[in-house]
């Protein structure tokens, strides 16, 4: 099983959520993050003073896939991320060691 | 006919209440006019009185979300300092008649004599500076009131984020108490700069330059906002937290100018006061231009702040004047009102002088140079008995002298004694809040409240702890 995790622009959210319903995912975790990469941050200027900012808002969101979906999921979240502008973002892949659905107990590829 | 007895009983009861002149054909028109004066100007005073709400909302927006019951507190109570200070005293020194400097007469209280609503040489009593309106002592005493709460709320947004609610409530006493009366006094009250000649219709001087230098005296005593300036002088905005907050305040504020300046007729003369709206609202609309296109040129970008500065600046610039200028004159003066408000703003942050509001600009500065304004663009033909041309119409630099010397009067009287007043504040109970409560937030440590209770703080200084 793998994770997959990857930091978006925020208007995508929507986008991405539909690509990864029609790759089949059934469940997904967003968070709201704030940080910065190679875009850095900006300048703003309030009451004529200037100030930086550093961190720009973006979105984490962690989905839980088998390993044969994992590149479909992959690809399914880098088309539909994709502005083709700097800031666009990373997904990270890793391997899961066990999952649990509290519910009812079940393990492994059978509680994602 | 016996459902009918009960509305029989109770028409003749309102007939036998009504005024009786009114039915034996007795009432004067001097009665009428009272009472249609005395409206005007409690409805007057009302819209004054909910310029509290604007100054709240204005104050609250413009500074960070951990201090807004801070804020709010501060606006509140400052009414009800001010409601018992004006009584016990600040209206017999301010009205009571005396020497050229300060009142005596009837000092305490509203307790002198009094026979108002008599005007002129009929009026005899112990408050014969203000006998030119013809409304009862508590309506006057109401109208002026909120013009003295006004002047203490103007400090209350230089000094936020940073000071004690003690020593904010305890220096707003004074204030109302003792400095403001004897400044206005001066002015309104029968003294030396009213009879030199020295104009200011509605408040220019006596309320908003006031509040402004009482807020510089503070301001100096209790340094800038922890961050706001790093140790290279750079300047680190700390942003209000609420745009919305803040345009409903200057909104609000706006409104209550239509009581402010026209009320300040203490007379429902249709055609003045009419004039006064019109030309009040020609400057603030000036105001908001100018301020907007300054903003625009020198910061890259027309900053909703700095507009909203703008409205208030040419507001406060025509308070002075809005009786004796032309809508032409009033427009120029607040364009120049809103230049003033934005490239002081910048200079102020330079000096290092902290005010999250811009109270400085809009009310110091603009109060100034309303003040001024009047000695350039005054017009006899609109109150020839009083009133004679300013610079720009002919009238020499005569009455431009004399505005300069109030303002210089009243600002060095009222700079120094609210440095008096807040030294001993400070010297007594202190004046500002430890570095730690102003990290955590003034709602926390001196109210043990929070506006925002479940938001989540991401201001720099409250993140995290």
């Amino acid at each position: 099983m793998k994770k997959v995790e990857a930091i978006i622009k925020p208007f995508k959210l929507d986008e991405v959520k539909e690509a990864l319903q029609d790759v089949g995912v059934q469940g997904l975790t967003v968070s709201e993050v704030k940080g910065f990469g190679r875009q850095k941050g900006h300048t703003e200027l309030y009451r004529g003073a200037e100030y930086v900012v550093d961190f720009l808002p973006k979105i984490k969101l962690e989905v839980i896939v088998s390993d044969e979906e994992a590149s479909k999921v992959v690809s399914a979240i880098q088309k539909s991320a994709q502005t083709g502008r700097i800031g666009d973002g990373k997904i990270f892949v890793y391997p899961v060691e066990e999952v649990i659905r509290i519910r009812t107990g079940e393990t492994g590829a059978n509680a994602i | 006919m016996r459902r009918m007895k009960p509305i029989l009983i109770l028409f003749l009861l309102m007939a036998s209440m009504a005024p009786r002149a009114l039915w034996a054909g007795e009432t004067s028109l001097g009665d009428i006019k009272v009472m249609v004066d005395s409206l005007w100007v409690m409805v007057a005073g009302m819209m004054v009185f909910f310029m509290n709400t604007g100054f709240a909302m204005l104050e609250s927006g413009l500074c960070q979300s951990k201090n807004s019951a801070n804020i709010l507190a501060k606006n509140f109570i400052v009414f009800a300092i001010a409601s018992i200070s004006f009584w016990v005293i600040g209206w017999g020194l301010m009205f009571g008649n005396g020497t050229p400097y300060y009142g005596h007469e009837g000092l305490f209280m509203l307790s002198g004599a009094d026979n108002s609503p008599a005007t002129g040489d009929a009026y005899a009593g112990a408050y014969g500076a203000i006998n030119w309106t013809g409304v009862p002592l508590y309506v006057k005493f109401f109208f002026q009131l909120v013009f003295a709460a006004t002047a203490a709320t103007i400090v209350s947004g230089v000094v936020a984020e940073r000071i004690k609610f003690i020593a904010f409530i305890v220096f707003s006493f004074l204030l109302v108490a003792f400095l403001y009366p004897v400044t206005g006094h001066w002015i309104w009250g029968g003294g030396w700069l009213g009879s030199l000649g020295f104009w200011d219709f509605a408040g220019s001087t006596v309320v908003h330059s006031v509040g402004g230098w009482a807020a510089l005296a503070g301001c100096l005593l209790l340094g800038p906002r922890k961050g706001k300036y790093g140790k290279d002088g750079k300047i680190n905005p700390i942003q209000g937290h609420s745009l919305n907050l803040a345009t409903l305040g200057a909104l609000i504020l706006w409104l209550g100018w239509f009581g402010f300046n026209p009320g300040s007729t203490m007379a429902a003369d249709g055609e003045l006061i009419g004039r006064i709206a019109v030309v009040t609202n020609a400057a603030a609309a000036a105001g908001v231009i100018s301020a907007t296109a300054v903003a625009w040129i020198v910061l890259g970008k027309p900053d909703l702040s700095m507009i909203l500065n703008g409205c208030l600046a040419g507001l406060v610039a025509i308070t002075a004047p809005c009786a004796w200028v032309s809508v032409s004159s009033a427009l120029i003066i607040g364009a120049i009102a809103g230049v003033f408000v934005v490239f002081s703003i910048i200079m102020f942050d330079k000096l290092k002088l902290d005010d999250p509001v811009g109270a400085f600009s809009v009310h110091l500065v603009n109060g100034i140079w309303g003040t001024l304004s009047l000695g350039l663009f005054a017009q006899k033909s609109f109150d020839p008995a009083n009133m004679t041309d300013g610079l720009f119409f002919g009238g020499g630099a005569g009455l431009l002298g004399t505005q300069f010397i109030g303002v210089i009067a009243v600002g060095a009287f009222t700079f120094i004694g609210s440095f008096i007043f807040w030294g001993i504040i400070k010297a007594v109970m202190g004046i500002r809040v430890t570095e730690e409560e102003e990290i955590e937030g003034l709602d926390a440590g001196e109210h043990g409240n929070r506006a925002y209770p479940d938001f989540v703080l991401t201001t720099p200084h409250g993140h995290g702890r």
